[in-house]
């Protein structure tokens, strides 16, 4: 797989690690009341969709950013790449 | 149709005009007491035990595709029972000992064979963690050996001892453990069940739940809806997509993880062989095939087929663990879709909703479950109590804070 790094083009998916969700980056809020349930579905569940999933991918061998791939789980096809920092840490989903 | 030396003589002598189809193929009716949802191995080995353990026939198995086209059919048939963590060890043996009896249990061929599984440690902290689990192993009478250098030089003479990053120090040897023929297994526990009345139903796929008051009723298929008393659910790698028909999300990622297979050679290696510094482990097929595998290429997916960057990885890992491998050819690799659970273990529970219970979770390591996840679920479904080597199982682990995570990297599912 092809990932299109918004800054450095097209690089093999290899030079990433894989984190998962994208919406791992809506943390809860620790002072709200739900907060326990809250953090515990955060860490633990997932959509897990079959299809278009937006998913966080760090460039460890390369400029060491965080992008946000949005990918086909069915097909492995790489819709698109946005740096993850340029995105409004609650808006990600 | 009993399965004998003597009727294998009979049909060789009569042009083996006798043979019958291993199972019916039934419609599916109006209602049943229990729909198991999944035709893979776990869901047949419910169905069986429904039958032959509980006394429940009024059953039906709804598949999808044909029975056995999941992982059932795709994995790399090991079994074994070298767990290390209380809440998995006793289980994994109770599975081990469904496996011995397995073949007279269900008049089945599965090939089960135990020719052992060795687990090599190239460091002494590694050695050190081995002999603790070889003494966990003990504990639940699974036993255990740990090998030294000079016994595995012995045993394996074309292994990698002397390499210079990842010496081979020890190894821990479970003598029972081995393989089994995966889709012969399914086929075992098919037959078994259908000629104990259940009906298995293929390309039926369940499309929604009917949920009245917080109770399941029956489901919505592609070949209509069915009633059902109780409805348990074993599809693997599907449990998200399924559950999420009855408004659940689960702890679990679905990942693909690849094997491989070699063209046909002498017989070299005995049992099962796994590399402890890299991803890669090996056996060889009755057939002369070397199958091996290694690590889940690591990021969500579906597709039932991976990348080339694993495909190079696990031909590293074979090239650094046994260098002879490099002039085999390879002949076929495919891959299955994991359920990848955030503690790396299984679940097998009642859910929020009555009448509806999970088994999923089985991450890459379900074959070796296959007999006692289908009697556990069958205890479940049965009696509505946790069969007493499955307590652990429990959907709520997590929220409780009782996870069973083997190999201690958190909620992380790509690096279980
Ligand atoms: C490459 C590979 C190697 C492996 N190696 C090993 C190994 O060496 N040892 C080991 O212990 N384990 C191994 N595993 C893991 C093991 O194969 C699985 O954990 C186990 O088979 C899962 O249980 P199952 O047999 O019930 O799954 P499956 O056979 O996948 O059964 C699930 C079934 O559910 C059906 N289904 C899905 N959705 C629906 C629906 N909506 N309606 C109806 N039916 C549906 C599917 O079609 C499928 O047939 C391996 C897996 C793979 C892919």
């Amino acid at each position: 797989m092809l990932i299109p790094h918004p800054l450095l083009g097209l690089r093999d998916s290899q030079e990433f690690t894989y984190l998962g969700d994208a919406s791992l980056m809506n943390r809860p809020d620790p002072s709200a009341v739900t907060a326990e349930a809250d953090f515990c579905d955060y860490v633990f569940l997932r959509d897990n969709p079959a299809g278009v999933h937006r998913e966080l991918w760090f460039h460890e061998q390369g400029d060491r950013s965080w992008l946000i791939v949005t990918r086909n789980t069915l097909t492995h096809e790489i819709l698109g790449a946005e740096l993850a920092r340029d995105l409004p840490a609650r808006g990600a989903k | 149709m009993k399965f004998s030396g003597i009727r294998v003589l009979k049909e060789a002598l009569t042009g083996h005009k006798g043979w019958k189809p291993l199972w019916r193929d039934p419609d599916p009716k109006p209602a049943y007491d229990i729909i198991i949802v999944g035709g893979g191995g776990h869901g047949l080995a419910t169905a069986y035990h429904l039958a032959a353990t509980y006394g429940i026939t009024n059953v039906a198995v709804l598949e999808k595709g044909w029975l056995g086209s999941g992982n059932i059919g795709r994995n790399t048939t090991i079994i074994r029972s070298n767990y290390l963590l209380p809440g998995n060890q006793p289980f994994y043996e109770f599975s081990m000992k469904l496996w011995e009896s397995q073949e007279q249990d269900l008049n089945f061929n599965s090939m089960v064979s135990q020719r052992s599984i060795i687990n090599l440690a190239h460091t002494d902290a590694q050695r050190d963690a081995y002999r603790r689990r070889g003494n966990a192993m003990h504990l639940s009478g699974a036993g255990g050996e740990l090998l030294s250098r000079d016994q595995l030089r012995e045993m394996l003479p074309f292994l990698n001892f002397d390499n210079a990053r990842f010496p081979i120090k020890a190894g821990l040897m479970q003598k029972r453990a081995g393989t089994a023929r995966h889709d012969g297994v399914a086929w075992g526990y098919a037959r078994a069940a259908d000629m104990r009345g259940v009906d298995l139903i293929q390309n039926c796929e369940v499309t929604g739940f009917d949920i009245t008051d917080g109770r399941v009723t029956g489901v919505q298929t592609t070949r209509g809806p069915i009633k059902a008393g109780k409805v348990g659910v074993a599809v693997a790698g599907s449990s998200s997509r399924v559950m999420a028909m009855a408004g659940m999300r689960l702890p679990i990622e679905s990942h693909v993880l690849q094997a491989f297979v070699s063209e046909g050679l002498k017989p070299v290696i005995l049992g099962v062989i796994t590399f402890g510094a890299g991803h890669f482990y090996v056996s060889q097929s009755d057939k002369g095939g070397l199958v091996f595998g290694g690590d889940i290429d690591g990021y969500n997916s579906y597709a039932q087929r991976g990348n080339l960057p694993v495909v190079e990885d696990v031909a590293e890992g074979g090239m650094a663990l046994m260098p002879m491998i490099g002039r085999a050819r390879l002949l076929r690799s495919w891959g299955g879709i994991m359920d990848m659970s955030m503690d790396g273990s299984p679940i097998i529970d009642r859910t929020p909703l009555d009448g509806l219970y999970l088994n999923a979770g089985w991450c890459y390591g379900g074959f070796k479950a296959t007999p006692a996840s289908g009697y556990c679920f069958a205890h479940l479904l049965a009696t509505d109590t946790p069969h007493t080597t499955a307590t652990a199982y429990r959907l709520d682990r997590f929220n409780r804070g009782y996870v069973i995570d083997e190999k201690g990297v958190g909620a992380q599912p790509n690096l279980h």
